[in-house]
């Protein structure tokens, strides 16, 4: 049996399943996790690696309009930094932004196999869908912008609850989305229509609508727990990297009212001070506002020093760090669903706010109490590479290699924050949570993040090495649903991967309401706005959760 | 089946790069033949009423009729024989074809480029020195107030672009429509759009970069002097009310075409607009947009970008995607007679290259696909007809703003798709190649 595999002798973390460390035969079968397979099957002696589900991140930016903007806009970026075709595999290039295949490779490389694009306007689904594609080896989803979205806001204004809810599973449907986004909510209106500018408050009116962006994050919370979708609304707040934003963030977490919520890159909007003056961190009041209400999960957005890319639907923000970079600037708005900004970026180390940032992202995931609520990520590519992964992790086990780093950094800055205080070394127990259990769990992804029968086969063996950015950096197997993409360090054969998406129930009455709204607003019929099934030939429909 | 005519309501049109998605097509009860195509232009209902399926050879090979199979192996044959293969067109036909296109470009270790090349190529060069602000059509449509074109013709060109994107639709935010916006067209001479324009600037030929300086200077609050109306036909005053009648507008929007790509100062032009819009959003919301021409030209740059990082003139020679315009784009490639094997899909450089490219076109081995004969498609060593885009295959297509769309044919054709052909000439090279999926038995 050829899709049969053993692996026995490696030592086995899989936290979802309570396995710390213990040496433990994985047998796989068809793809699957399996009890047992046949005496005679292929085996893999794994002495002296360790074994982990495949890596989940939950949240990137890889693929769509935006992510093709940023990479044909930085060609400077790419020159000394290709990935040549080995075989079958495909050739691309690198830098912040990765073409598509590069993408799929260097996550797989990395023992990652399941990646969320975090930002898509709907109208630019079927584009995501088609880079997600040609985006290999690894399983993957998108979350739809829904909290600028004009159809939805003005359903909302009027108190149309009902069908609100109903258009929110529409649009998830019609999108093939996996989650529900919120980026600055109530933030576009003002960008688009009035001179550039922005909400700064959560009980601010927005202009042009009877309604406040809290009112749109309550709506959406609510809605997104309502529909059982696997994922809660997933949530860049208001007023990201602005000095002070941490009331902000804690404004929008007690917004849920102990319902499930996302906060995503937290790291962006921990900060104290006043604004236009320089950032404080506020790293603990958000750590301890997370370890206290169970209901409330985050990422970090943990920034890296090195080069990135400003990428996000909130182009506000994009607008005023141009101004104070004066670096070469994309705006793309999108007809009644979102803004877009693009920015080539450099976090340096001897930069005060810049080294802040560093530090309080990891203040964050060492504060945390419940690492199953304070995930792992960089925003990649706003806060630095998904390449950085292996060094984060090296930073957040090896306490003695954090204060070398901090060194180097503006020790103003480090010594504003309690980063040096803490003793903490993540056990790798605890980066396999992060990393991987998670984010699976987070994602309400029940076959991933773990190795328990009748998990999907995505696991990683990498060499036990006491350097564990150099462990983490290269796998020596990366087994793919049940098949090997990386065996003995080398590259097998391609695999295509899947597209992960939601279909919550709607009543078929609402697109009667929205296709209106489409006559007056957009510039496409409606009718060829839904993406066809055909699109994901290769999909996996992840069920929403019964509801009680 | 036969009898009834069939109609396809919300079809869509890839004449051009408004991609218009609202037409109603009927189909003779025969289903060969398009008899009506409501709501779309002059040109596209050109495009779909003049669409015959003809009776040409699925292919050709050195002129004499070939199966198929037989065109696959010799066009495989040609490329894996030559040593700067090289594939070009690309703009008119679908993303899925596109892909396959690069692929071949990859595993020849060849060299691919897009008819980008020769008219939005120094769009793609002025956006990577400068960025650029934009907006999706309907986001213009909503909110545009101050719409201005540069260098373009659309009103022949892009015959709906004003009924359907930026002058007169109403919106919520433009209950009068073209009342509640300002029309403003730049060019050297009065054309079809200049006469609806509220304000028509007729500029000296070349002068379009010192004139989005010298805008650039006002909207900075810089003074400059008079000599700006000798050297581009436009006085300081008007130049000065022009430029605070953008500063003031709620949204504005400045579309430009290869009336600015493609004269004197090429991507120098386009990075002063795209730098000009950006200096405006200091004051309001200004965003830009090259008019594309082909139906799926955005589409090509978008598939050849995320596929390789870079959007036209890639190069793979070393194993991975080099970006040189000027030497990786295909006029350069062929006008220096580098490339010993070319591949031409949707395009026809036979008649409007170079002199020099089309006598090097003639002395190497041409590979082409086009639901037509062409001018290149006669030197061809190996010719297919394909069926066309839209009307006979679905696929996914950008219109000029990156919105994607999915094809409704009206009917099938006789001959197979770009994709299919490409595909299965793709899937020959690997094999001569020795190209194929590295999977070594387990442990
Ligand atoms: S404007 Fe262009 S896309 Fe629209 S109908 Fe005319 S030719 Fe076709
Ligand atoms: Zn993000």
């Amino acid at each position: 049996m050829s899709s049969a595999i053993r692996i026995k002798n490696g030592k086995v973390y899989d936290p979802l399943n309570g396995i710390d460390g213990e040496i433990k035969e994985i047998c796989v079968q068809d793809g699957k996790i399996v009890d047992s397979i046949p005496d005679d099957s292929p085996c893999i002696d794994a002495h002296g690696m360790v074994v982990l589900p495949g890596g989940v991140d939950i949240h990137c930016h890889i693929a769509g309009h935006k992510v093709n903007l940023a990479r044909k806009f930085q060609p400077e970026s790419k020159r000394h930094d290709v990935s040549p075709r080995v075989n079958e595999l495909r050739s691309g290039t690198g830098g912040s932004v990765p073409s598509t295949f590069t993408t799929g490779y260097r996550y797989a490389t990395l023992g990652y196999t399941t990646a969320m694009e975090a930002a898509v306007p709907p109208l630019g689904a079927r584009h995501t869908i088609e880079e997600l594609h040609d985006t290999p080896v690894i399983d993957k989803g998108f979350y739809i912008l829904l909290a600028n979205n004009v159809c939805l806001n003005q359903l909302l204004e009027k108190g149309r609850m009902a069908e609100f809810k109903e258009a929110v599973a529409w649009w998830l449907n019609a999108a093939k989305g996996y989650g529900v986004k919120l980026v600055n909510p109530g933030g576009d209106e003002p960008w688009k229509g009035n001179r550039n500018s922005n909400v700064h408050n959560l009980d601010e009116q927005i202009r042009g609508f009877d309604l406040t962006p809290r009112k749109i994050i309550k709506a959406l919370i609510d809605t997104t727990n309502d529909l059982g979708l696997p994922h809660p609304a997933h949530i860049h707040c208001n007023n990201l990297g602005h000095s002070g934003n941490y009331t902000t963030t804690i404004e929008t977490m007690k917004t849920a009212e102990g319902r499930r919520v996302h906060i995503t890159h937290i790291q962006f909007h921990s900060y104290g001070g006043e604004v236009g003056k320089n950032p404080t961190s506020k790293a603990k009041e958000i750590s301890d506002f997370i370890n206290n209400n169970p209901n409330v999960s985050a990422d970090v957005g943990q920034v890296m020093f090195g080069d990135a890319t400003i990428m996000t639907g909130d182009a506000p923000l994009t607008w005023q760090l141009r101004n104070m970079t004066n670096k070469k600037w994309i705006n793309a708005d999108t007809e009644c669903e979102s803004g877009c900004g693009i920015l080539p970026f450099s976090y340096q180390e001897h930069i005060y706010t810049h080294a802040l940032q560093w530090a309080i992202g990891l203040e964050l995931f060492l504060m945390a109490k419940d690492p199953w609520r304070m995930v792992l990520s960089t925003d990649h590519p706003n806060g630095g590479s998904f390449m950085n992964y292996p060094k984060l992790i090296r930073l957040l086990m090896d306490k003695q290699f954090r204060k070398e780093q901090a060194a180097l950094a503006n020790q103003k800055a480090i010594n504003s924050t309690s980063l040096l205080d803490l003793e903490r070394e993540m056990s790798m127990y605890e980066i396999a949570i992060i990393s991987r259990a998670a984010p699976a769990k987070l994602l309400g992804l029940d076959n991933k993040g773990h190795l328990g029968v009748g998990g999907d086969a995505d696991i990683t063996l990498y060499d036990d090495q006491e350097d564990k950015e150099a462990m983490f950096n290269a796998a020596r197997y990366v087994i793919k649903g049940g098949r090997f993409f990386i065996k003995d360090y080398e590259f097998c054969s391609d695999y295509q991967g899947r597209i992960l998406h939601v279909e919550p129930e709607y009543d078929r009455a609402i697109t009667q309401k929205i296709k209106p709204f489409f006559e007056d607003y957009y510039t496409i019929q409606f009718e060829n706005y839904s993406i066809d099934d055909s699109y994901v030939h290769d999909g996996e429909v992840v069920p929403t959760k019964s509801l009680s | 089946m036969s009898g009834s005519s069939k109609v396809i309501e919300n079809a869509i049109c890839t004449f051009c790069g408004c991609v218009c998605d609202d037409i109603e097509l009927t189909v003779d009860s025969g289903g060969k033949h398009i008899t009506q195509a409501k709501n779309a232009c002059v040109l596209g209902k050109a495009w779909f009423l003049e669409h015959k399926v003809e009776d040409f050879p699925v292919a050709l090979i050195d002129g004499k009729e070939a199966s198929l199979e037989e065109a696959v192996d010799a066009a495989a044959e040609v490329f894996v024989n030559a040593k700067f293969p090289t594939i070009y067109g690309l703009s008119d036909t679908t993303c899925e074809a596109q892909k396959q296109a690069v692929a071949i470009a990859d595993y020849l270790n060849g060299n691919i480029d897009t008819t980008t090349s020769v008219c939005h190529g120094p769009t793609g060069m002025a956006f990577q020195g400068v960025g650029e602000s934009t907006a999706s059509l309907g986001e213009i449509k909503n909110r545009a107030d101050f719409v201005m074109y540069w260098g373009g013709n659309p009103a022949e060109a892009h015959p709906r672009h004003f009924e359907r994107y930026a002058v007169n639709p109403k919106s919520p935010w433009m209950p009068n429509g073209k009342e509640d916006r300002t029309i403003a067209m730049v060019d050297i001479r009065p054309t079809q759009s200049s006469m609806i324009a509220d304000i028509f600037l007729q500029i000296k030929p070349g002068s379009d970069f010192e004139l989005l300086w010298a805008m650039r200077a006002l909207v900075k609050g810089r003074a400059l002097d008079r000599s700006v109306e000798e050297r581009t036909g436009i006085s300081l005053d008007r130049l000065e009310a022009l430029v605070q009648q953008m500063k003031d507008c709620q949204f504005g929007v400045l579309f430009f075409g290869m009336g600015l790509t493609m004269t004197r100062g090429r991507h120098f032009n386009v990075g002063a607009l795209l730098q000009l819009v950006t200096d405006l959003n200091d004051f309001t919301h200004f965003v830009s947009m090259p008019t594309r021409g082909h139906g799926n030209v955005t589409g090509a740059d978008n598939v050849v970008a995320w596929q390789t990082g870079y959007n036209f003139g890639v190069n793979f020679n070393r194993g991975y995607p080099r970006f040189n315009p000027g030497e990786f784009t295909t006029a350069d490639v062929l006008g220096r007679g580098e490339a010993d094997a070319l591949c031409v899909i949707a395009s026809d450089p036979g008649s409007n290259f170079s002199a020099k490219a089309i006598e090097h076109i003639k002395s190497i081995p041409v590979i082409t696909l086009d639901p037509k004969p062409t001018v290149t498609s006669q030197h061809a060593k190996v010719a297919f007809t394909t069926a066309t885009y839209g009307i006979n295959v679905p696929g996914t297509v950008y219109r000029m703003d990156n919105v994607p769309l999915s094809l409704r044919p009206a009917f099938d054709s006789p001959f197979p798709s770009d994709e299919k052909v490409l595909r299965a000439i793709k899937e020959r090279i690997c094999e001569l190649r020795g190209i194929t999926p590295n999977h070594k038995p387990a442990a």
